[in-house]
């Protein structure tokens, strides 16, 4: 099948204080219809910048994206136009992304209008309604003429997924969708994203630092995960969760609490050895994550940046040399987990 | 962890907040009680709204004009065994309350710190206004930036905005134990920290605990830090705190409907695939909240009584205390849970 959405070679640089930040390095990503995909990584990572290239909001500095095979550079402008429509954002915080001085009803017709969605008033209403109950906000005649003050930010969330169905997408990018709602509440979100998924052949790039969570909305599709611009590990979900390949990976995963004391106090540690996170103006060379990787070769992690390819062992691809040369196999339990390097005593 | 249950430093009774709006009374704490004993780390778990910040504040005697703080007593005891109501301190003697025995880590870290000061003059400040010595402040300090894993000297001199996010709460974590407090109250500490940064906070805050041996009141919003720091876990609803107990009965012997909703819609990364459930509506209105059980509403355990009678905090075993008419089915219900998890 030919991805919907696909990253060639995608580099992206912003300039700060005159200083060139590459932001992204050399992503290589198909998505394909009806996919779930997560982009998960720490502040910084890039993931919140690839969402927002597979948007359409952001262009490559350089690299390519096509859209159904071709790139929308090569397209008619009316091509262009229609296709940056299939491709939609869902951003993260619904009190920003409202307009506050317009309720709710404004909110979802202005795009069903500017992009002619609907005819007539009638068809107007019919399908704001039709919007409303998709999302689960009902009766909508309670909803249309509230500001968005007047909902809660699961109510509000709901609404942005709305307004980004205004236009019929065949993509939608969630970027941390669910992270201002509350815990109670995000669980119902996701499951409505993934009936609409199924509903309407939707695909989703679903954003997250949350891994649990990923691991949830993901189970059924797959995982990428980010490091300072780079996808150092992508695969099917299940595969990297339960058996992560890359070392900034595994140690995410073994960071991680669980909601389940005996769980999470029984958790195999995994200790870097630094904690700093490099700047990404001033990059390692070689391998970003090799000054804080447990698994470093000197002379070729520091020298040789790692190809996302296969590596044995693993039905994931993995960007790690070490791993591909299957020399980090035996290296995955950590021997020596002090938690207590102070020395134990008091203050006095 | 285990702590001294016989020695209780800090005793809340029948604390209630509300604050005064233009609508009416928001009842955002009705009528808490808890223990924290030496040693111990209570998590506070609830979501946004549900008092648990105010508490905290009230507790603190920190909270604006507007909201009116009643109670039966909030008794600390000092180290030396005198005993003193917090509610009946005046300004001054809560300012020295504050810090030398009672210590806040609050979120979001740069807030906290001010900007314009080097991390040093900070500690000198706080030190001076506690009649504690330049040299004195500098050497416990220096040793505390060691024990949360900072390069001291380096830290020590620094401004704020020279620091990473996970370095600044790490200095507060510090700053906060400067004069060796008894309690020290955290506020989502963790929350607004990437994964590695949140490891590494959780894993000094248990080796300070460890050495120093001070009691912790954490709260958190994510279970999943509670469950892994906690030595008791109190579940906060609607202004109450409708269950808490000891941490591994909370989560795996919930005996409040709340509490069990929460945990089934948590998500755990190392359990496969798993069926994950929602708890309908929203929190209720603090003007006027429902009658009976305000959980009722959204509660899939709720009965008749539940709609009309609030039900009470009763104890059980374990020295456990819940506030659900539907308690036996609940835990039945967790239990269950908990084999099929176990299976």
């Amino acid at each position: 099948m030919t991805p919907i959405v696909e990253l060639r070679g995608v580099h992206r640089e912003f300039i700060k204080d005159r200083e060139r930040v590459p932001v992204l390095q050399d992503i290589n990503l198909e998505i394909e219809p009806d996919e779930v995909i997560c982009l998960v990584g720490e502040s910084g990572c890039g993931k919140t910048t690839t969402g927002k290239i597979i948007a359409g909001l952001l262009n490559p500095s350089s690299g390519e994206m096509l859209v159904d095979g071709r790139s929308l550079a090569s397209r008619s402008g009316k091509e262009e136009k229609l296709l940056r429509r299939q491709l939609q954002i869902v951003h993260q915080d619904p009190f920003a992304s409202l307009n506050p001085a317009h309720t709710i009803g404004d909110i979802l017709s202005f795009p069903l209008r500017r992009h002619r969605m609907v005819k007539g008033s009638g068809g107007l209403q019919r399908r704001i309604w039709e919007l409303l109950t998709m999302v689960d906000l009902t009766p909508p005649g309670d909803i249309v003429n509230k500001y968005p003050h007047q909902l809660s930010g699961g109510q509000r969330q709901r609404v942005s997924i709305a307004r980004a169905l205004t236009v019929q997408p065949r993509l939608i990018v969630a970027d941390e969708a669910v992270s201002m709602v509350d815990v109670s509440i995000r669980i119902s979100l996701l499951k409505m994203l993934q009936n609409l998924r199924r509903e309407l052949g939707l695909t989703i790039v679903f954003i997250t630092h949350d891994l649990a969570l990923a691991k949830y909305f993901a189970w059924e599709g797959r995982i990428a995960v980010m490091y300072l611009g780079r996808i150092v590990e992508i695969g099917r979900t299940p595969d990297v969760i339960a058996n992560p390949a890359h070392p900034y990976t595994r140690a995410l995963l073994a960071a991680v609490p669980e909601a389940d004391p005996e769980l999470t106090r029984h958790k195999q540690a995994m200790r870097l050895r630094s904690d700093d996170i490099p700047k990404l103006t001033a990059l390692p060379p070689g391998c970003a994550f090799h000054p804080r990787c447990p698994f470093y070769v000197p002379g070729t992690c520091d020298v040789n940046v790692p190809a996302l390819t296969d590596a044995p062992g693993f039905a994931q691809e993995v960007a790690c040399i070490p791993v591909q040369q299957g020399q980090a196999a035996q290296q995955i339990v950590e021997d020596d987990v002090d938690l207590n390097p102070v020395p134990a005593h008091g203050l006095d | 962890m285990t702590y001294d249950r016989s020695h209780v430093v800090l005793s809340v009774r029948d604390l209630s907040v509300n604050y005064l709006a233009r609508r009416g009374r928001v009842r955002a704490v009705s009528n808490v009680s808890f223990d924290l004993h030496a040693g111990e780390t209570l998590a506070l778990i609830g979501e946004s709204g549900c008092g648990k910040s105010t508490l905290n504040l009230a507790l603190i005697r920190q909270l604006p004009n507007t909201a009116v703080t009643e109670g039966a007593g909030i008794l600390y005891t000092y180290r030396d065994g005198r005993q003193v109501d917090v509610l009946k301190f005046s300004d001054r003697a809560m300012r020295r309350f504050l810090w030398s025995e009672c210590a806040m880590v609050f979120q979001g870290a740069l807030n906290s710190l001010n900007p314009v000061l080097r991390v040093s003059d900070m500690v000198y400040d706080t030190a001076s206004a506690h009649g504690i010595g330049r040299d004195e402040a500098r050497r416990r300090v220096l040793k505390l930036f060691e024990q949360v894993r900072l390069d001291a000297a380096r830290v020590f001199k620094s401004y704020p905005h020279e620091l990473s996010g996970g370095m600044r709460q790490r200095v507060l974590l510090a700053l906060s134990l400067l004069l060796r407090p008894q309690v020290v109250i955290m506020d989502e500490p963790t929350t607004a920290v990437d994964i590695l940064t949140q490891r590494s906070i959780l894993d000094v805050l248990k080796e300070l605990r460890a050495e120093l041996n001070f009691s912790v009141i954490f709260i958190s919003h994510d279970l999943a830090v509670a469950a892994e720091i906690a030595d008791t876990v109190a579940t906060m609803y609607a202004g109450e705190i409708v269950e808490i107990g000891p941490v591994n009965d909370v989560f795996y012997k919930s005996r409040h409907a709340y509490t069990l909703s929460l945990l089934n819609a948590a998500p755990r990364l190392s359990v496969g695939r798993e069926e994950l459930m929602s708890i309908p509506g929203s929190p209720p209105d603090l003007i006027e909240p429902p009658p009976g059980c305000k959980f009722h509403e959204r509660c899939a355990f709720a009965t008749d009584v539940c709609r009309t009678v609030p039900p009470p905090l009763v104890e059980y075993e374990g020295g456990r205390l819940a506030a659900c008419h539907e308690t036996e089915r609940v835990l039945e219900n967790a239990l269950e849970t908990r084999k099929a998890a176990l299976a």
